[in-house]
């Protein structure tokens, strides 16, 4: 069945599947958000432990939503798996270093000697929800923004700048992009405390917080947006595979694929309600509206990228070196092979949710973290 | 190959190597002990007896401070085969990426979803429900093993895949074939048992602490012998699929056979080296003694190899130069049709792009009549094609000397609980306490078994190591090993430290 799609409609799905798990993961960090909002919305000692206890509830489905990102791509687009962690090796290194100091800080933070200290593990959660962030979503803005790196014809790649990756941080679309995802994932980090925690002082600050971030995301998301209707972009002959830079190719994407300008359109919307949904007219389920909206964003982000006609990760050094979704893909078996395992993933979803939901039904409280597993909280 | 792509391989190497045996130090007890305390609870909620549950809840508090390490560990063993073999995975990505997908889909998912159940959960789940979760950890996390090692096995013994010339690159044939391969099975019964036995003893150590200190006694035993239990059947398993291990090893990765007992020349009746002290000086090919010292037992490596004690096992000269009597084509005369291949792939893409439809043609049936040798064309010296000796021969021998011990601990430890008087062998308890560590080692020996064992490749005979690694400076690759060197030792030294503290805290906590 699946084995007699055409092989540019399975590069297309995977291109899909691999969005999907992206935009996922983009809004399971409001884990991340909510670990920096530790050193702010929290007052005291006992808001930290609530806020780390409910972002300790889920840290580990955001860390394995980032893995199997990696895996999809690898299994799909093994090109750009090469290229970008091979080329952009410093900026894909720092962001690793973030994650390996988030994993153990939930477990060890309270623990009795623990060597270095609440605060070593505190801070690591922060750094992990900000630098590691903002530079995720750097690399993301490279797919329209292009690096520096050339593949011989053994499709090797060779990075052109010595500062292998780091250099995306340093472009202001690239770094709006990576400020936009940290204030994002703060707000919906707050928004996720006031539908979880069960303690009034600090959800009518984290009510706060989720405006307030809103707010300092909004001139970056600005800045993004007009980054992406007024930039080049990297087109694709589909006849050649040739690779041309087009004058508003995002914008020509953005009009040619309405469906991308709903999602776009619609995910910030929902986001905004959610926020004023949560901080102004008191209600608990903002997050909702908050994550479907990031989701939305993010698939249009992808899709903007890789959709259309478009290289979606772009070389600037040879624009032929440009990966494509048709010229960085696995083979066609691979890509059947891996769509009929993917036919588990709405499984998957589904015990998650189950899960969520067992877990979830009740509000975390001071109550619990001092009940009878107080010494088993994080 | 130049001197600074030589040290970005090497540095790149050690960084793997550190890396993994940092991941290897978590993992093996996560998956043992994942089990151990699905059964500690089972018993709990199938007697109702709350000391069962105390008792879950402090092996419980061990695995997490454990688990949460390992995961931090893991994550860069998926990304650094981007980030620091990126020829590897462009070259083979098509089938080593399918794996590690799998894995994230099914098994990381299973396990970080009912973690928080198994952790969180004693209030808000049912007591059936948090059972069935512990289970799915156990499971997940062994699940997860499943596909790591189905992609390691497939390195050791690539099947199943073409090469594409005009990609660059081999792509999956069969997944069933890959999935199903007789060395992944043999690899993933080999592993997990070894990770239970080695759980086993961790918690037999702790146990034995618990008695010498007379402290948690009662605990202590029951934790013992439900662990030694599994150490025994672990054992037992562990011997079995070792022993197929070796015979497949012999046949399709013979050199590193013959580098596992120091055989440098191939002989009927061929010995194992019960006790051996290598030569270092000796290299192949020269007319030195492979040891200084040795005891052996004849026609042992020949019964392991072949099933027959008076079959050949051809040794590391014979691989490296061939052997016409036994029909070996050795490494030498491999570069010399590898070497072919390179060129004309080479020239087949040269004339691809500048249109030569003719001379591409011409290019590439004189590659595919040497392609199968294409991994040896890249070697600068037929030497190369031997595994470091003296490391693959010594963690051989210590995984197989500690691998014939621990069976008798356990042995013991049940059968002074069969006659109940396991609360007086105070040796006993000491041994067991000794048995914690040396578990890690023979675990940790293992590992070097099968990865120094393959060099030089990367990917049995195809893809040496100096070819998989990504195009970077070594000053790069040099600075993230001595950041991953600080970071995992100051996390390990914390992770030992916050155990050593529940240990003392105990299961009364």
């Amino acid at each position: 069945m699946i084995g007699n799609l055409d092989i540019a409609i399975l590069q297309q799905l995977w291109w899909l599947i691999a969005s999907v798990v992206g935009s996922l993961f983009l809004m399971l960090t409001f884990v991340q958000g909510g670990q920096t909002l530790i050193f702010t919305t929290a007052k005291n000692e006992e808001e930290k432990s609530l806020i780390i206890n409910a972002m300790g509830r889920k840290w580990e489905l955001t860390f394995t939503t980032l893995v199997l990102f990696g895996g999809a791509l690898f299994a799909a687009f093994p090109l750009f798996y090469a290229t970008s962690f091979g080329g952009a090796y410093w900026v894909w290194m720092l962001i690793l270093f973030t994650f390996v100091m988030q994993a153990v800080s939930y477990e060890y933070r309270k623990k009795p000697n623990n060597v270095l200290g609440a605060r070593t593990y505190e801070i690591f959660m922060f750094v992990n929800g900000s630098v590691g962030i903002l530079l995720i979503g750097a690399a993301v803005g490279t797919f329209f923004t292009g690096s520096r790196f050339t593949l011989n014809l053994y499709n090797q790649v060779t990075w052109a700048t010595p500062f292998h990756g780091l250099e995306a941080a340093l472009n202001v679309f690239n770094l709006a992009f990576g400020l936009f995802l940290v204030f994002l994932s703060r707000a919906l980090g707050a928004m996720y405390l006031v539908s979880h925690v069960d303690h009034e002082a600090l959800v009518r600050q984290a009510r706060k917080a989720a405006f307030i971030n809103l707010v300092w995301a909004l001139p970056f998301l600005l800045t993004v947006l007009y980054g992406l209707v007024t930039m080049d972009g990297f087109a694709v002959d589909p006849a050649t595979g040739q690779v041309t830079l087009e004058q508003g190719k995002y914008l020509h994407n953005l009009l040619g694929m309405p469906a991308v300008l709903v999602l776009l359109l619609g995910g910030l919307v929902s986001v905004i309600y959610g926020v004023v949904a949560t901080s102004f007219l008191g209600k608990k389920c903002g997050i909702w509206f908050g994550g479907l909206g990031t989701v939305l964003v993010g698939l249009a982000i992808f899709s903007l990228a890789g959709y259309g006609n478009t290289a979606f990760y772009p070389s600037l050094t040879d624009l032929q070196s440009s990966l494509t979704i048709y010229n960085a893909s696995s083979s066609k078996f691979t890509l059947t092979v891996m769509s009929y395992v993917a036919i588990g993933v709405p499984f998957v979803l589904a015990y998650v949710a189950y899960v969520w939901r067992v877990m979830d039904s009740k509000q975390l409280s001071l109550a619990e973290l001092a009940g009878e597993d107080s010494k088993k909280m994080y | 190959m130049g001197n600074d792509l030589l040290a970005t391989v090497n540095w790149s190497r050690a960084q793997f190597a550190l890396t993994a045996m940092y991941h290897w130090i978590f993992v093996p007890l996560t998956l043992g002990l994942s089990f151990l305390i699905a059964f500690f609870e089972s018993i709990y909620v199938k007697t109702g007896d709350e000391s069962w549950k105390k008792l879950t809840k402090f092996w419980m508090t061990l695995f997490g401070v454990n688990f949460a390490i390992g995961v931090a560990t893991g994550i860069i063993m998926e990304f650094q085969f981007g980030t620091n073999w990126s020829n590897y995975s462009w070259m083979v990505g098509d089938i080593f990426g399918a794996p590690l997908a799998v894995e994230g889909i099914f098994a990381f998912f299973l396990e970080a979803t009912f973690f928080a159940v198994m952790f969180f959960g004693w209030q808000r789940a049912s007591k059936g429900f948090h059972l069935f979760s512990t289970w799915m950890v156990a499971i997940g996390s062994n699940l997860s093993a499943v596909w790591i090692l189905v992609a390691n096995a497939w390195m050791q013994t690539p099947t199943a895949m073409a090469f594409n010339p005009d990609k660059a690159r081999f792509e999956m044939q069969n997944f069933a074939d890959i999935a199903l391969s007789p060395n992944a099975v043999h690899k993933f019964t080999h592993t997990t048992s070894s990770a239970f036995l080695l759980a086993s003893l961790f918690v037999m150590g702790i146990s034995g602490l618990f008695l010498l200190q007379k402290r948690h006694q009662l605990m202590a035993q029951r934790s013992m012998v439900v662990a030694a239990t599994l150490g025994l059947v672990a054992s037992v398993f562990v011997a079995f699929n070792g022993d197929e291990s070796a015979f497949h090893i012999a046949h399709r990765q013979p050199m590193k056979l013959a580098a596992m007992e120091g055989l440098y020349t191939g002989q009927e009746k061929a010995p194992v080296v019960a006790l051996g002290l290598i030569n270092l000086a000796k290299q192949p090919g020269d007319d030195l003694p492979a040891f200084h010292q040795e005891v052996k037992i004849p026609g042992v490596l020949s019964l392991l190899a072949n099933r027959d004690f008076n079959s050949y096992v051809p040794g590391i000269n014979d691989l490296v130069y061939g052997n016409p009597q036994r029909a070996i084509v050795g490494a030498q005369q491999r570069m010399v049709s590898g070497r072919i291949a390179v060129a004309e792939l080479s020239r087949y893409k040269e004339a691809k792009k500048s249109g030569d439809a003719a001379g591409a043609a011409a290019a590439l049936a004189l590659f595919n009549q040497n392609k199968d040798d294409l991994g040896y064309g890249y070697l600068s010296s037929p030497e190369q094609a031997a595994p470091p000796v003296a490391l693959t021969f010594y963690a051989f021998h210590i995984m197989i000397a500690l691998g014939t011990l621990f069976p008798v601990i356990f042995l013991a430890v049940l059968w002074f609980a069969f006659k109940g008087t396991l609360d007086s062998q105070r040796w006993l308890w000491w041994v067991c306490f000794a048995g914690l560590f040396l578990g890690y080692v023979a675990s940790q020996a293992g590992w070097v078994v099968a990865e120094v064992g393959r060099q030089p490749w990367a990917i049995q005979g195809l893809l040496p190591v100096g070819v998989a690694s990504t195009n970077i400076a070594a000053s790069s690759v040099q600075a993230t090993f001595f950041i991953f060197l600080a970071l995992f030792t100051a996390l390990l030294i914390a992770e030992i430290g916050i155990m050593v503290k529940q240990i003392k805290i105990g299961p009364e906590a």
